[in-house]
């Protein structure tokens, strides 16, 4: 097929369709308009729900209710409205429920710089919810890979049953790109796994090492209570020690299991590399290249791009800090995804971060100084 | 009318395990309140596996828990927003919003006032005690002016909202109050607001007498019922008060009720003018 322009918001509407989206709630929010902009016009032809909300607060908890009813559900925003999220997002990791929100990272903090790019959102996307709580994020860095990776979204999320966020950045939301979208028509999807046994059998919230629970719909014969308190294994609230324990160990524990099954990254010429430099988004685009004007140089530099960027690609990391030299960081924030490299290497090799905030992107150049420093 | 015995009618749709005692103190309004809205369940005779009770946070939110329905308790102020994620992606479900008032009118107010402007069929019981009861007796939206609580210690400066004026000015469709004193009259009024397609506020004036009641000289519930008893009044009888009289009592029955094109309704016209299917992309039933 022939390849057709698309921009990467629109590619998480198409990715996202392709994973069997039927439910999007949302609040406009700059630069992630354009999401449900194209999904407003797309999800009702097909006969899924598209509503716009009052307010964020209000998308991330329709989105979870249309969840509970049988729905693949998703959300789209920027930082501020991602901080909005926070407590429904927590919400969701705690009663076990699968969706998914793209954020397509602006300047911050607070209001920013609603049409430039950042990647400040790194942290708040694991532990911007209070509490220990299980979340997965995925980064793509161009266009189509936003519709392989919306479906792997889907996928995580409906499997684990827990939310699950798709890190885009202004750059990667609005670049317009060819992309071959006949080429992701057959993508692996998970379907939610629904119970077996009988209603009254159905333990909601079963506590056994390595497994997920099946989520059964609500208005299907299974009558059951889901609470954000913390709860025992049929959903009702505990003071117990042991119950208490279970469940939070139970939650946090599929961050393990996402980790083992869905790790993904990309390299660029890491084979020899003795520099690394570790990107994601935009930043990454952009680090591809000054990698291949240090090789230039005789410099061995290499790229490594996480896709999967939460759970946090820490054995990979682990492993390259005992052989390489130092790794590079570039970021659009004052040091985020740094500081997970910094604690996985754990002292091993040296760790260099290169910030930039001041609303721009990186210049290859800029990168490349920093290599040729090191 | 001839009337189902109580215990027996609310019985069969409470959990059947060790969830009791409940958590509501003794001489609230809130297990009165529950009892109405399950036998208005049972009048209608609507199937449990498709309804789902929808709360926040809060006394009356725990209401869910002892119901043997979908329960979904989440929060605080959010019930009504997840509830239109539910009855927008189910349709067929018929969808309870039990809240207090704080849950709905403070911290939710937006989603309320939304959710009535779209005229979605939600159904809302609003449990209004007048006061934040699980957090310690604070003011809250619907508190009389010159009413005392925890953080209203001098008296509460501020004017109350009339949850059911400020439903019908949102585009509620059925909007209806009473006191639980009242307990068989709400029960037909809940009834009511589930038949009715569309957006339905039920309002349930209620009483807690543990830290409203204490704050406000009140020497005992069976005061506070006694105080509903006095004040509430039949619409029909409230309209020919003079001024200085409706001022001190409420209104009770169904308020205000109108025909809307409801939100679901709407939406599915345009699937269908859009040539699309109904009823969601991938709807499991």
């Amino acid at each position: 097929m022939k390849p057709k322009l698309i921009q990467g918001n629109e590619a998480c509407v198409e990715g996202a369709v392709r994973a069997g989206l039927t439910f999007f709630a949302g609040y406009p929010i700059t630069p992630s308009s354009e999401i449900a902009e194209y999904v407003s016009g797309v999800l009702p032809r097909l006969g899924g729900k598209f509503i716009q909300m009052e307010d964020e607060i209000a998308s991330a908890s329709a989105i979870i209710g249309a969840s509970i009813a049988g729905a693949k559900a998703m959300t789209a925003t920027s930082g501020p409205g991602f901080s909005l999220m926070q407590e429904t997002i927590g919400y969701a990791g705690m009663a076990e429920i699968p969706c998914v929100f793209i954020d397509v990272q602006r300047g911050g903090p607070s209001t920013g710089l609603p049409t430039l790019p950042s990647q400040g959102d790194f942290m708040q996307v694991m532990w911007g919810s209070h509490g220990d709580h299980p979340i997965a994020a995925v980064a793509p860095w161009s266009a189509a890979e936003t519709v392989e990776l919306m479906v792997t979204a889907f996928n995580i999320s409906e499997e684990f049953r827990m939310p699950t966020v798709v890190l885009l950045d202004e750059v990667i939301g609005h670049v317009r790109e060819g992309v071959d979208l006949s080429l992701f028509d057959n993508l692996h999807v998970v379907e939610r796994m629904k119970p077996k046994e009988k209603p009254e059998d159905y333990i909601p919230f079963r506590r056994r090492p390595g497994e997920i629970t099946p989520l059964a719909n609500f208005g299907e014969g299974y009558r059951y209570h889901i609470t954000g308190l913390t709860h025992d294994e049929r959903g009702f609230s505990t003071l117990k020690p042991n119950e208490i324990d279970a469940n939070i160990r139970a939650l946090v524990s599929k961050m393990d299991m996402v980790s083992k099954k869905y790790a993904s990254s990309y390299s660029f010429l890491m084979d020899d590399a003795d520099f690394v430099v570790f990107a994601y988004g935009c930043s990454a685009r952009v680090a591809k290249r000054a990698v291949t004007l240090a090789r230039q140089k005789g410099i061995k530099a290499g790229l490594l791009r996480p896709r999967l960027v939460w759970p946090f690609p820490e054995h990979e990391l682990r492993n390259l800090g005992s052989h390489v030299r130092e790794i590079l960081v570039p970021e659009l924030n004052m040091g985020q995804a740094v500081r997970e490299v910094e604690r996985a290497v754990a002292g091993k090799t040296k760790v260099t971060r290169l910030s930039k905030v001041d609303g721009e992107l990186f210049d290859p150049e800029e990168i490349l100084e920093a290599i040729t420093k090191g | 009318m001839p009337v189902a015995p109580v215990t027996k009618v609310v019985t069969g749709y409470l959990r059947p395990h060790k969830r009791f005692p409940s958590v509501w103190c003794a001489g609230c309004g809130v297990g009165i309140v529950m009892g109405a809205f399950l036998r208005a369940v049972n009048s209608l005779g609507i199937d449990r596996n498709k309804i789902v009770v929808v709360s926040g946070i809060g006394c009356t939110s725990r209401m869910p828990v002892y119901l043997d329905f979908c329960g979904l308790h989440t929060t605080h102020g959010r019930a009504i927003a997840f509830a239109t994620g539910i009855k927008f992606a189910k349709p067929e479900l018929t969808v309870v919003v039990i809240m207090g008032d704080g849950d709905a009118i403070a911290i939710g107010g937006n989603h309320f006032i939304h959710a009535a402007r779209r005229n979605i069929d939600l159904t809302a019981i609003v449990v209004n005690n007048e006061t934040y009861g699980m957090t310690g007796g604070q003011y809250s939206p619907t508190t009389p002016q010159g009413s005392s609580g925890s953080t209203a210690r001098h008296g509460n400066i501020e004017p109350p909202f009339d949850i059911c004026d400020l439903a019908r000015a949102s585009g509620a469709t059925y909007v209806a109050r009473e006191a639980v004193y009242n307990a068989r009259r709400l029960e037909t009024l809940i009834a009511g607001g589930i038949k009715k397609r569309g957006f339905s506020l039920i309002e349930a004036v209620s009483n807690c007498y543990t830290v409203y009641g204490r704050y406000n000289d009140f020497k005992s519930q069976i005061d506070m019922l006694r105080w509903q008893k006095e004040h509430a009044v039949p619409i029909q009888s409230w309209q020919k008060l003079p001024p200085e009289e409706k001022n001190s009592k409420f209104s009770t029955g169904v308020l205000f009720q109108k025909d809307a094109p409801e939100y679901v309704d709407e939406y599915d016209k345009l699937i269908e003018r859009l040539g699309g299917k109904t009823g969601g992309a991938k709807s499991e039933s």
